[in-house]
């Protein structure tokens, strides 16, 4: 059965190239926005053969319980926003935003980004996980600047520019993993695999690792939006399109953090005397109280949902540097929820700003009256967000604050008082935008909202009733990450 | 060290190549006193030109033919390409002859010098095992690339944070070409110039002038979409 499953990895490599390359030459927006679901769909559904059909690790693969959770919910998430994407164009298009030829462009793009991040995710090498970061950057840089708004330009230069020191750092980390390695691997291509690294970890210069870790730490963090390298994420958000948004929250700073993920793994095996849990935890502290407290002040409905992405980075990684089985189900489980719930939110975000022709909290009021469909979806959402039950964020924040409390009471303190300061200012926004009087401007639109209820569907049902084959592989994948 | 030329003895390859290293540190100090646009240019180019000579001379040493290929794009796309499309840039938008606040140039070269100190005592004691070779290419590297961070933040003008940047990759290329054998050199220096290219074509289309020209924060709050 290896056969499949070899088709399935570089199948979802090959589809979205091929996609791009299509999708740059049609001319038919709506022909392209339909190309760009079937590829994002088939992507979806090569990840799903390797769920069940594991090849072996190649030079260039590597296809393991870790990485295939990533996997999994990349295509997941693509596919959804590709379909969001498709409803939401038509209406930029009637309303002047955006131009055909942008569109053309905007779909590939779109597929490039999705080449990028599952490059990242499935290569067995350190060099090719880097270039797979950077192409789905660049490609989101392009497209959060497809307005050509001096805003829209701002925002991408600053991502721009931030996001390539981001990457030029991590380069320089990854070059000193090499160095790292080579004494031990031999020069070539065989120090720069996961695989051989992994398995002969106890063997690599510990002083290197550790230098070599802090500069991944900063290089591949900015990409996840960590305090103090987040300053890119808000405008990048805000002025993109909406699409966008979701998947850099909903995508592409998990990739980062799997990245991180990764490295983190390679240091626990060896004999390195940094502890990357505490960096973690410290960074992950540092995102959740800068962005909750941050949140009291936004007057940008899509700003405001970018620095609730911080806050959650922040929980995550904070529960990847505490670690230990529970830990690493919590953490997983959260960024699996919060890539599908902020996802939703930006969908329904993303209508509701057309709806209102403003992104400005103070214009949108009263959406349960005037939209009811956005509105509660909006509820539902933001309700998921800021972890109230029944939804699967209150599931895994429990589990983490628990779980906390046995190991470092302190923390958990820390940790629960966070995450009440960023609920209470999601509640002080967002009643008004969802209740009240509506306010009067409102235009027609057509919500797609089939993604939104697939996504908060599922968040409910975890949240509900964890199915347990969920929680088995999560506590396999958990003991992995050590 | 494998296979050095008969003519010049191995302690005579390793010092050279660490006096081309120390020139880039040179050549990005250099860079962060220029107060001129089209000077900072001009720096750049001498700093791809001593990175290509560097670059080519590990190739050497090192019998790595494909580095040549990241030598010639230092020499051909970094030195000449780049720079002379920068200072087209800089003279279609008119501020080729001016002068940019660079805000205390001898507290800039402070810390630069500090940032030298700090990257060489770092990985001097890091890579205290590796190869000499790679050691002290390594922290000079370091030093390069902390130096184009210091210059990024020091500028507050598009084609100087560019001019930054690329001394910063720079010194990436140094280190990655000093990492005896690492594979992906060639396709990563390729990736980088093609990200170059790009952002150089950004500012030509969209004429990025300047960022933040204005420290009023009304401005900022204009350009956050958060305005009252």
């Amino acid at each position: 059965m290896t056969g499949i499953a070899y088709d399935a990895v570089i199948a979802t490599i090959a589809i979205p190239t091929l996609a791009a390359l299509i999708l740059a030459v049609v001319p038919s927006w709506r022909l392209a926005a339909g190309i760009n679901v079937g590829a994002t769909f088939l992507t979806l559904a090569a990840s799903t053969v390797l769920l069940r059909y594991r090849p072996v690790p190649t030079e260039l693969f590597l296809i393991d319980d870790l990485n295939i959770v990533f996997l999994l919910l990349n295509g997941f998430v693509g596919f959804t926003t590709s379909m969001f994407s498709a409803s939401y164009i038509a209406h930029e298009l009637q309303t002047g935003h955006l131009t055909p030829r942008y569109l053309r462009f905007y779909h590939a793009m779109y597929q490039v980004m999705m080449v990028g991040m599952n490059l990242a995710l499935i290569t067995n090498n350190l060099g090719l996980m880097w270039f797979g970061v950077e192409l789905a950057t660049l490609s989101t840089v392009m497209m959060v600047g497809i307005y050509r708004t001096p805003a829209s330009i701002e925002a991408s230069w600053k991502y721009l520019i931030l996001g390539s020191v981001g990457i030029a750092l991590a380069l320089f980390g990854t070059i000193l993993i090499y160095l790292a390695a080579k004494p031990v691997l031999g020069v070539g291509m065989g120090a720069m695999q996961w695989t051989n690294l992994l398995h002969r970890a106890a063997e690599l210069d510990p002083a290197m690792l550790n230098v070599g870790f802090i500069f991944l730490l900063i290089g591949y963090g900015t990409k996840a939006g960590l305090v103090p390298m987040h300053a890119w994420l808000p405008d990048a958000h805000a002025e993109g399109p909406t699409p966008i948004s979701a998947v850099l929250s909903g995508l592409l700073l998990n990739v980062a953090l799997y990245a991180i993920l990764r490295f983190k793994m390679l240091l626990a095996m060896s004999h390195a005397t940094v502890q990357p849990g505490i960096l973690m935890i410290g960074v992950g502290l540092l995102s959740l109280f800068f962005a909750a407290i941050m949140l009291y002040r936004r007057r940008d409905i899509k700003r405001m949902f970018a620095y609730s992405s911080i806050e959650h980075m922040g929980i995550i990684a904070f529960a990847f540097g505490i670690g230990g089985p529970l830990g690493n189900i919590a953490g997983l489980l959260q960024m699996m929820m919060h890539s599908l719930t902020k996802s939703a939110i930006f969908f329904s975000v993303g209508h509701i700003a057309q709806a209102k022709g403003t992104q400005k909290i103070a214009a949108i009021t009263g959406l349960t009256k005037s939209h009811p469909l956005l509105g509660w979806t909006l509820v539902a959402g933001v309700a998921a967000i800021a972890g109230l039950p029944p939804f699967g964020i209150f599931t895994s924040e429990f589990l983490l604050i628990t779980s906390t409390f046995a190991r470092a009471p302190l923390l958990a303190v820390l940790l629960g008082f966070g995450i009440l300061l960023a609920f209470g200012a999601l509640l002080m926004r967002m009643t008004s935008v969802c209740f009240g009087e509506p306010s009067e401007v409102s235009y027609p639109i057509t919500a797609s909202s089939i993604s939104i209820f697939l996504h908060l569907g599922i968040v409910l049902l975890v949240g509900l009733a964890m199915p347990a084959f969920l929680y088995a592989w999560f506590a396999h994948v958990a003991t992995l990450l050590g | 060290m494998t296979g050095l030329g008969s003519l010049i003895s191995p302690a005579a390859t390793l010092s050279i190549a660490h006096v081309l290293a120390g020139a880039l540190v040179l050549a990005s100090f250099m860079m962060l006193y220029q107060d001129r646009l089209s000077s900072v240019i001009n720096v750049l180019a001498l700093h791809s030109t001593v990175l290509g000579v560097a670059v080519g001379w590990q190739a050497y040493i090192q019998h790595a033919p494909e580095l040549y290929i990241t030598a010639g794009l230092a020499l051909g796309f970094k030195a000449v390409v780049i720079p002379i499309a920068l200072q087209r840039i800089v003279i279609r938008l008119g501020i080729h002859h001016q002068i940019e606040a660079v805000g205390g140039i001898s507290v800039t070269m402070l810390a630069g010098i500090g940032l030298v100190a700090l990257s060489l005592v770092v990985m001097l004691r890091t890579a205290a095992h590796a190869d000499a070779l790679a050691r002290e290419d390594v922290a000079l590297a370091l030093a390069v690339i902390l130096l184009g961070m210091l210059m990024m933040v020091t500028r507050r003008n598009a084609v100087s944070q560019i001019v930054g940047f690329m001394s910063l990759e720079n010194g990436l290329i140094l280190a990655a070409a000093g990492a005896q054998g690492m594979p992906l050199v060639v396709e990563i220096s390729v990736a980088f110039s093609i990200l170059i290219a790009f952002i150089v074509i950004g500012v030509f289309l969209f004429r990025i002038r300047e960022r933040f020209d204005t420290v009023d924060s009304a401005a900022l709050d204009a350009f956050r979409g958060e305005a009252q």
